[in-house]
């Protein structure tokens, strides 16, 4: 195979498996987080994913993001059912490792990105309408969003917006998408009135340390090769998340106790908010990142919670929230001295950067939060999105799945 | 007369009162996990962000059947082992027992209730 380095393929292969597992890992720190009559629910919502957008992705998704560009906007057919896709690199996206390759390891992060949403209607959804909505977000938002960040000719790309793992292309569109529906669907019975304990804080940990390691992955192999760049992804991965793990820590300590489910919180925070950065910062700016990032997604929960929205797990205010502020803080940190290939940010002397950061994911945050509106209602009107009453309280393990969590 | 003492306890005081309990002479008992409140109302408990309240607390309720004249003397070894002073220490009710039957042998009434060497047993 001309141009094929074994290395980089190695790498970007062991990177699929790790974002494969936080598919997942996301499952059981949502998991950890419902009622113990929707754990199985919870989990199933995230986990099915893998199976919904992976087939997604092979017969037309994938197209859709890295196909031949049309107008900026979406790719062409060219790759659908991946045809054409195999073991000669493509040198558009990633020159030294297999076309395959490059598109099995962006299968993982389809396929993750509408299980990041289900945070929002958990305990509510009916899962016909949530199999329908996910395979509709993944085709009008998913794939051309990816198309316009990532894709050769996408309009974010050409402006020269940055994001290197998908701080705007999965988290903040994800979760932005997350509060539209919430707000759809509407809360869950009772909601405000009795707390919602978790069923399984310990879940929430364990999902949490598998979505870190995973994350290595995800940041790491999108260097898409085994260099200095992926190395650069991993440290400033880590360093975000655990400073943003011990400030929320500190935040929750200084109100109350330091909530152990607050520490995982604001891990995972840190490594929404450094995911479009990784590969273009500092590990000292790293620090910065993921010690702004707590408080904003903190403070973001309680206004949530002030509003009185059930976005029930916090998608918009850990993803969007913090998606956004990693899209923004890519703009003030950048410098091309880790990664000639970006930009430098404000702080490096280019406030232009910023401007376009902002432009981007705003831009890619309202498109995906008027499109979420329009497939939602348009389900609600005809097969409806919420189970009725009854099931709702009897929990949907048993209503939508016909089983139980615990015998 | 036969009695059923239900004793409401904190958690973590089971061992306690199993201890104090088992030197007056009492061997079986039977535990529940239950929840609750009575007047402290609920505990704060730490959540993602801030704090929430819950009012129905974690409590163990012990069942002992014993005869009628070793009650009170029962009654005073729970209390002394189970008490910290604060609210929610629990509360202890007294039912009366139509009968006892052990599945084992068919034996009724005080032989079905007597274990060799209990407080019963003792102090028939």
């Amino acid at each position: 195979m001309e141009g094929i380095d074994t290395g980089d393929t190695a790498w970007v292969l062991v990177s699929t498996a790790l974002v494969l597992v936080m598919t997942p890992a996301l499952a059981f720190f949502y998991g950890g987080m419902v009622r113990k009559k929707n754990l199985l629910s919870t989990l199933n919502l995230s986990f099915v994913m893998i199976g919904v957008i992976s087939l997604q992705w092979v017969l037309y998704g994938y197209s859709l993001a890295f196909g031949n560009d049309i107008g900026g906007w979406i790719g062409d057919m060219k790759f659908a059912g991946f045809s054409g896709v195999g073991s000669d690199p493509n040198a558009d996206y990633a020159a030294t490792i297999p076309h395959l390759a490059f598109a099995g390891y962006q299968m993982m992060f389809a396929v993750i990105t509408p299980a990041l949403i289900t945070g929002a209607f958990v305990e509510r959804v009916r899962f016909p309408a949530f199999l329908i909505f996910s395979v509709l977000w993944a085709t009008l938002v998913y794939d051309p969003v990816a198309h316009w960040v990532w894709g050769v000719g996408g309009v974010l790309r050409e402006m020269g917006a940055l994001d290197f793992a998908g701080g705007t292309v999965v988290h903040a569109i994800s979760g932005f998408s997350a509060l539209v529906f919430a707000l759809v669907i509407g809360a869950r019975r009772g909601f405000g009135r009795a707390p919602m304990e978790p069923n399984n804080i310990p879940f929430s940990v364990l999902g949490t340390g598998l979505l870190w390691m995973g994350w290595f992955g995800f940041n790491g192999g999108s260097a898409l090769g085994a260099n200095g760049l992926a190395a650069n992804a991993i440290v400033t991965t880590n360093t975000a998340a655990a400073a943003a793990g011990l400030v929320w820590m500190f935040l929750s300590w200084q109100e109350n106790k330091p909530s152990v489910l607050g520490f995982v919180t604001g891990a995972v925070v840190g490594l929404v908010a450094i995911t479009p950065a990784a590969g273009f910062v500092t590990p000292l700016a790293a620090i910065a990142i993921g010690a702004i990032a707590a408080p904003i997604s903190y403070y973001a929960i309680r206004l949530r919670q002030r509003l009185n929205f059930d976005e029930s797990l916090d998608v918009w205010a850990c993803h969007g929230v913090g998606g956004t502020w990693g899209a923004l803080a890519t703009g003030l940190f950048a410098t091309t001295a880790v990664n000639p290939g970006g930009a430098d940010g404000l702080f490096y002397g280019n406030p232009g950067q910023f401007v376009t950061q902002a432009i981007a994911v705003f831009g890619a945050v309202i498109f995906a939060s008027v499109l979420t509106f329009v497939i939602a209602k348009l389900l609600q009107m005809t097969i409806g999105l919420r189970v009725t009453e009854n099931e709702e309280e009897v929990g949907l393990d048993i209503s939508e799945h016909g089983e139980r969590a615990y015998a | 007369m036969t009695k059923k003492i239900e004793a409401i306890i904190r958690e973590e005081k089971l061992n306690d009162v199993k201890d104090a309990l088992r030197e007056i002479g009492i061997i079986g008992m039977n535990v529940y996990e239950v929840r609750g409140h009575g007047r402290q109302g609920g505990i704060t408990l730490a959540g993602r962000i801030g704090t929430y309240q819950i009012d129905m607390l974690p409590r163990l309720q012990l069942n002992i059947i014993l005869s009628d004249h070793n009650v009170e003397k029962t009654i005073e070894t729970i209390r002394r082992a189970a008490s910290t002073g604060r609210q929610g220490d629990g509360v202890i009710f007294i039912y009366p027992v139509d009968e006892v039957i052990r599945i084992r042998t068919g034996e009724r009434g005080k032989e079905a209730l007597t274990y060799e060497g209990d407080i019963d047993d003792r102090q028939s």
